[in-house]
């Protein structure tokens, strides 16, 4: 069970990986491709030289965006000066305490001087580094470190990176979803190995990557998608093995009328996305009558006799015909592919059996619950994400009049960082406002038309009202 | 096609031949097959192309679902809001329960979980497939327990999925535990060190019960002094003792030497500040301590009344100019849909410290 060095090329990064930037608390998923650029904090960079060195090196950023892989350890601290003050009453902000101008400091990166010594240089020109308390000198040599370091780690993608990555940098993306509420999601609807999982979600794949990696490749998830075609540059970033994509299908909502009417033709064309393409396909079977994949039509035939003064102009239609007519059937093996994927998931829904659902996107989560809720077989949780608490409380009225759920709760989640440092311990100065919300609980057996369940939530109270001057 | 109306078996019939249409329309094997009723095909059935049937009944556990309560599951009784029993499902046995008894053999077995069962004063419960969330707010306490807030958390930030192995201590009555088997199975390993002789064993007890001791290790050792048991195999380390600082290096030992995860669980800052330091000089990176709580909105009617202000001076002066509307009976109160957060709710669980172990 123990590693050996047999697995070790597990741990290798390879040509073609998603992987993800590092530097302290950024993060950036990129794709290995040779000689492409890449900006990662403003700077231009080269991942080649990344290929074949192990997940969680540490590169150093050279002129030009090379990157070379980091000695081990070369992190330490400064050599500690020992001197320090007491307390602050004796430094006073004039501007002055730094001999080097930003002009010298430009020159000394232009020098080539690392990050570590550009900051060994700042302290020595400090008038006041050794007046200041020992923390404060700490915390000047941590920012400074931020600063000019000029380093990058690359990372192998996780649901924890990837969910913390998007909500720094682009949390309207994801609809504001907090990694900890994601977290909450994925427990609160039970994902897991072999699972049937209805997912629809606009947080660019976030949440789907999420639930596939829960997974593991075993079971099924049906993604039920709106508009043209599902998101999934999130999905993508995770780097799944090519077998996951398999247990992954897909299912357009446009057409949820129709399959639960029974009336879903999964033969017909789609009518939605593939309509431009259709109506092409179409336009070209009119103009190529015959466009059967042998080819001799009888336009063909038509063209041998043609007088040879338009012989070339012929050939050159002729080949452009050829062109369309791969096109066309190109396009109509497309067509057949979508219509097969599209069977294969309503096949997945028609069972009416699925083992958990989840919600997160930026419709209004109510319809979409009500309507998806019925896939569920009885005794499985399904959870709701919205930004907003409003549309969950209508959700939570919903579901409490139509029954078939027990266990609402309305919930959303506090979450607070820590400084922990010797003698320095105390919540970080900056939290998060709110993660959004989540609605959950757990299906159960249709009530039987005629009973009326008794209601959780207390009637309404009257307000009392204090005696006023009135 | 009412559901009500159509007869359980009718139903499996259906879902059966429901999937095996899929299979023949996309012609590939999926890897996991499932029926509306209780039956379950075993996907193996599929490989050569030839579907043969055979119904295999797949029993409760708490890694996999299944349809219909069967003799020897735990069920989860929903008794109401908040209030939920585990029971040992057992032929001919019976349980009490606030609204009247059960009898599992006429009540609940071969009831699809998820149905309602009317008890013997004619109040009503709902019967539910366990999962680790309805576990955790069910199991008897042995010890204070991890609840779902912090297990979510620490199940993502410990980088879980199906096949980690994970090492925890101490195992105390198993509510994170069962989390972590959830998410690991079918190919993952716990191993969970309990120095406690009798909670081990009824830790291990409580894995066979619920069809999961294939997935986990039980230790009774004491993880400061003796370790993990392991060396080298471990994607994550979970501490909830009392002095994690003394079980630093064992964890690093115990995980994998390309590196991991690990998490701390203290109630205390003191012990956050100890093991902190000991990750620290231990070349634990990424540390990084945090807190997360719940919060309830509990979904409320409430009816806002209105004052009076005493008759509209404001209107025009000239009555007859005006249509004169007669004030109208005005409301006296709004009813609003809102939410209100319970009077009190845990202020503080533990604080969570995370650490990556680094190639070594």
């Amino acid at each position: 069970m123990a590693d050996n060095g047999d697995d070790e090329d597990h741990y290798r990064i390879k040509e073609g990986d998603y992987v993800v930037l590092k530097r302290g608390d950024i993060y950036k998923s990129v794709q290995i491709l040779p000689k492409k650029k890449v900006i990662f904090e403003k700077q231009w960079i080269f991942l080649d030289n990344v290929v074949g060195c192990l997940y969680g090196n540490t590169f150093e950023i050279r002129s030009g965006g090379g990157l070379q892989l980091q000695n081990t350890k070369t992190t330490e601290s400064p050599p500690d000066s020992k001197v320090a003050g007491t307390d602050n009453r004796n430094i006073i902000d004039d501007g002055k305490s730094q001999k080097l101008t930003k002009d010298d400091i430009e020159k000394l990166k232009d020098q080539g001087l690392k990050g570590q010594e550009i900051i060994q240089q700042l302290i020595e020109n400090s008038a006041t580094f050794s007046n200041k308390t020992e923390y404060a000198q700490d915390k000047y040599i941590k920012k400074k470190k931020k600063k000019y370091e000029n380093t990058v780690t690359v990372l192998r993608p996780t649901c924890r990176i990837l969910a913390m990555m998007y909500h720094g940098r682009e949390p309207g993306k994801i609809c504001h979803l907090r990694y900890d509420t994601l977290a909450q999601m994925l427990t609160l609807a039970n994902i897991h190995a072999n699972s049937k999982v209805l997912v629809f979600e606009t947080c660019a794949g976030l949440v789907l990557g999420s639930i596939m990696e829960r997974m593991g490749g075993h079971g099924t998830v049906v993604q039920m998608f709106p508009g043209g075609g599902p998101v999934r540059a999130g999905v993508e970033s995770f780097g799944f093995p090519a077998h996951f994509y398999e247990t992954l299908h897909e299912f357009p909502i446009c057409h949820l009328n129709a399959l639960e009417a029974g009336i879903l033709d999964t033969f017909a064309k789609a009518p939605d996305a593939g309509e431009k393409e259709s109506n092409m396909t179409a336009e070209e079977e009119d103009v190529l009558p015959g466009a059967d994949p042998q080819g001799d039509s009888p336009e063909e035939q038509r063209m041998e006799t043609v007088s040879a003064d338009d012989k070339v102009q012929d050939q050159k239609k002729q080949e452009e015909e050829k062109r369309r007519e791969a096109k066309a059937q190109e396009k109509k093996v497309k067509q057949e592919e979508k219509q097969r994927k599209l069977a294969a998931a309503a096949a997945r829904l028609d069972g009416r059996n699925a083992d958990g659902l989840v919600i997160a996107s930026r419709f209004h989560p109510c319809p979409v619950l009500l309507r998806l809720l019925r896939f569920l077989s009885p005794s499985r949780p399904f959870v709701v994400y919205s930004q907003y608490l409003e549309p969950l409380i209508e959700c939570y009225t919903k579901l409490k009049e139509q029954g078939g759920a027990v266990s609402l709760k309305l919930t959303d989640t506090w979450l607070r960082h820590y400084q922990v440092l010797p003698n320095r311990t105390h919540p970080r100065l900056l939290m998060s406002g709110g993660g959004g919300y989540l609605l959950s609980g757990t299906t159960v057996a249709p009530e039987p038309p005629a009973g009326s369940t008794p209601s959780e939530e207390p009637a309404p109270k009257r307000q009392k009202l204090k005696a006023t001057e009135g | 096609m009412s559901k009500n109306g159509v007869k359980s078996f009718e139903l499996a019939k259906r879902s059966v031949w429901c999937e095996a249409e899929s299979i023949l329309v996309c012609a590939v094997v999926p890897d996991r097959l499932m029926s509306g009723c209780f039956l379950k095909v075993h996907p193996r059935l599929f490989i050569s192309g030839f579907c043969l049937f055979r119904a295999v009944a797949l029993a409760m556990s708490f890694v996999e679902y299944s349809e219909v309560i069967q003799d020897s599951d735990v069920a989860i009784i929903y008794l109401g809001h908040n209030s939920v029993m585990p029971v040992k499902v057992q032929h001919g046995a019976q349980t009490q329960t606030r609204y009247g008894v059960i009898r599992h053999s006429s009540d609940l077995i071969g009831q699809r979980y998820g149905s309602k069962v009317t008890c013997s004063k004619g109040g009503w419960v709902y019967v539910l497939h366990p999962t680790p969330e309805l576990w955790t707010v069910s199991l008897p306490h042995r010890t204070q327990i991890l609840y779902t807030t912090d297990i979510a958390t620490i199940t993502m930030m410990l980088d879980l999925k199906p096949g980690s192995v994970v090492c925890e201590s101490g195992t105390g009555s198993g509510s994170l535990s069962h989390a972590i088997l959830r998410t690991i199975a079918p190919t993952g390993h716990l191993h969970t060190v309990e120095f406690h002789q009798q909670r081990a064993e009824k830790a291990a007890e409580e894995f066979r019960e619920h069809r999961v001791s294939h997935l986990v290790t039980v230790r009774n050792q004491d993880v400061c002094k003796d370790g993990f048991g392991v060396m080298g195999v471990a994607d994550a380390i979970f501490l909830d003792i009392p002095s994690p600082w003394e079980a630093v290096g064992h964890a690093k030992a115990a995980l994998k030497k390309h590196g991991g995860r690990l998490c701390s669980f203290s109630p205390c800052i003191e012990q956050v500040q100890k093991t902190a330091e000991a990750l620290t000089d231990h070349g634990f990176e990424e540390i990084n301590t945090l807190e997360v709580l719940l919060r309830v909105h509990d979904v409320r009617t409430v009816s806002l009344p209105l004052p009076d202000f005493g008759p509209d001076c404001s209107a025009h002066p000239e009555p007859d100019a005006m249509e004169a509307p007669p004030p109208a009976p005005s409301q006296t109160s709004i009813n609003i849909k809102t939410t209100t957060p319970p009077r009190e709710l845990p202020g503080h669980t533990g604080y969570l410290t995370f650490a990556t172990k680094p190639r070594t």
